[in-house]
């Protein structure tokens, strides 16, 4: 008995809930349809080009430097919102006051929220006539029509990604474990990085790649605080949207398939940086 | 060091869960805070830790008031209920932590640190686990860390809240003897709380008989057991039969019990309350006894006997195996009940 067990490595566990080979059936049908198709025809289009067609594409200065331009925003507006986020959900958790359950709800308001109409928000308040624009403008911040811009608007959109990851184990994380660290004559700033940093850093990073991967992919917002100047505040979805609209298919996919590869690359990066963080928060 | 808890009070919301208490505790004594949840018992530990704070009194640590000193600097060690390990830590790095947080002109070298963890480690007989994280660890393991833990910043006191609480019944057994023996080998003044009256009379030296934020009453073991000194700690500490009776002339009247053999009372004549142990009360076959044997349970050292009186109150009580053996009573005999020892206090 033992023996065909172990001769099926993918025995599924005996569960309450029958049905492991139509779940997983639906499972991959779906995955296939939603996520691998398109993807591989995204390949196949690209790879139609040619390498050296394909190169020539996507080293273009213009499509170089709207790459740049997606990568170092979107990574910018995640850190940020890493940093900003664990404070809000710190906040959240940790204090009681009036309105707290308001804000709360705030949060998601970037979950609902058109981006387009975000977007159109966020160029009022910051263009140079804008409530806030004329506000940074006597220092030289011009922020609408800037690479600022678009981190702007990536940082709102990317907040709530923070926030609902790390809210959930700040939640969990308990008390005692604080003030045990305080008997025991830790310092404040000891005891959130040596105590409670790590047991977030997790969630943390899960929420910044979620920010991260949602940056990467944002168009509504940013387009009009952009101002979509090419080689200066062009973000690469817009240069493969402008692309389409000239009817070149191939340069579109080609520039959508170097991003695919990119995010993937970088994704997975963060991906071993988050296991690494929970390794060591439990150790073998 | 010796702990004074000087008219201390703490409320929380409308719940007054300290009310005036005040306690003295002597240098090197291992005291218990014994009491249902609720009684303030855990408030009260947490208060003299500087865990939480006095909304009145004073909690002076050798006669100097320690209410302006935050619980960093108190140098109480703390064991908590759940533990409260650094789950990201090795089990050397949870007892390091304290000597690792000092500032720096403080802090010892880390040969020091290491050589001073590890001998907390094989004081409490872990030495081996020094590289396992808390996860890998039982609940008997944990409590043992989270000891070396408060250990190691070399505490004046040792505060443990519930230090057994969450252990299962034997280890629980196992560790309140090594405790006891720790105790008397560090010498280090020592307050635990703990629901668990027998592990309170087993371990301290003194009781503190918490209820509803106040004391009612500090003793030792034995004391505690013989003469409660209120109704509460009568029922609360080991098992008790409530009667109603009445007293005339400082003599207890309770009809179906012989009571000729307790000493005079002084309780005002009148409706009172009495309270027996089972094993104060003596049985004998006696065919005019006003007594009659409703069940018998002959399980264990004593055998657990339930007597019913003659208005209907069953009184339990227990004898020796001998003694059932000499003079056997059986369900439904009738039978005579002698009263040897009782606390009695005035109704109401």
């Amino acid at each position: 008995m033992s023996a065909t067990i172990s001769r099926l490595p993918f025995k599924p566990q005996p569960s309450v809930i029958p049905g492991f080979g139509i779940t997983l059936g639906l499972t991959l049908f779906w995955l296939t349809l939603i996520v691998l198709i398109p993807l591989v025809s995204l390949f196949l289009k690209s790879a139609s080009l040619g390498w050296p067609s394909f190169w020539e594409i996507i080293t273009a200065p213009r499509v170089l430097l709207a790459l740049r331009l997606s990568f170092s925003t979107s990574f910018i507006a995640a850190a940020v919102n890493g940093i900003f986020g664990l404070l809000v959900a710190w906040v959240l958790v940790r204090y009681e006051f009036p309105g707290r359950r308001l804000v709360d709800a705030l949060i998601d308001i970037p979950f609902a929220l058109p981006t387009a109409i975000a977007g159109i928000a966020l160029t009022t308040l910051w263009a140079q006539s804008g409530w806030l624009g004329a506000l940074v403008a006597p220092l030289g911040i011009e922020v609408a029509f800037k690479p600022l811009g678009i981190v702007i608007a990536l940082i709102f959109v990317g907040l709530p990604f923070v926030v609902r990851t790390v809210q959930p184990v700040l939640q969990d994380f308990n008390k005692e474990v604080e003030e045990a660290a305080e008997s025991l004559g830790a310092r404040p700033w000891q005891i959130f990085f040596n105590v409670i940093l790590p047991s977030i850093m997790p969630a943390a990073l899960a929420g910044f790649a979620l920010a991260f991967a949602r940056a990467l992919g944002e168009y509504g917002s940013v387009i009009f605080i952009a101002g979509n100047l090419p080689m200066v505040s062009e973000i690469a979805p817009l240069l493969i949207v402008i692309k389409l609209e000239e009817f070149s298919y191939p340069e579109a996919t080609a520039i959508a398939a170097a991003m695919l590869v990119i995010s993937f690359i970088l994704l997975l990066i963060i991906n071993a940086l988050q296991r690494w963080a929970e390794r060591r928060e439990r150790r073998r | 060091m010796r702990i004074e808890v000087v008219g201390v009070s703490r409320q929380f919301g409308e719940f007054k869960a300290l009310k005036d208490v005040s306690l003295t505790i002597q240098s090197g004594e291992l005291v218990a805070l014994l009491g249902p949840s609720g009684s303030g018992k855990t408030t009260l530990l947490r208060v003299i830790a500087g865990l939480d704070w006095a909304d009145a009194g004073d909690i002076k640590f050798d006669g100097v008031s320690a209410s302006t000193r935050s619980v960093g600097e108190r140098h109480v060690g703390f064991v908590f209920q759940h533990y409260a390990l650094f789950r990201h830590m090795t089990v050397f790095d949870n007892v390091a932590f304290g000597l690792r947080v000092r500032p720096r002109k403080e802090r010892y070298s880390n040969a020091e640190i290491e050589a001073r963890v590890n001998e907390l480690l094989q004081l409490v007989q872990i030495d081996w686990l020094a590289d396992r994280m808390p996860a890998q660890l039982s609940g008997g393991q944990r409590q043992r860390v989270a000891l070396a833990r408060a250990l190691a910043i070399e505490p004046r006191v040792l505060l443990l809240d519930e230090p057994f609480g969450a252990l299962d019944a034997k280890v629980r057994k196992e560790l309140r003897r090594w405790l006891r023996r720790l105790h008397e080998q560090l010498g280090m003044t020592s307050v635990f709380v703990t629901h668990d009256q027998e592990e309170a009379l087993e371990l301290a030296d003194r009781v503190v008989v918490m209820n509803k934020g106040r004391i009612e009453q500090i003793d030792t073991p034995g004391q505690l057991y013989d003469n409660p000194s209120t109704p509460f700690v009568s029922r609360f500490l080991g098992d008790s039969n409530e009667l109603d009776c009445h007293v005339a002339a400082g003599s207890v009247l309770l009809p179906g019990l012989d009571t000729s053999a307790l000493p005079r009372v002084s309780v005002p004549n009148g409706p009172a309350k009495l309270y027996a142990r089972p094993h104060d009360i003596a049985i004998s076959a006696a065919e005019d006894g006003e007594a009659c044997v409703r069940f018998i349970s002959a399980v264990g050292a004593n055998i657990r006997i339930e007597a019913e009186l003659p208005d209907g109150r069953v009184v339990e009580l227990t004898r020796t195996r001998e003694e059932q053996a000499e003079d056997p009573v059986a369900v439904g005999a009738r039978v005579g009940l002698r009263l040897y020892r009782a606390q009695v206090y005035p109704a109401g």
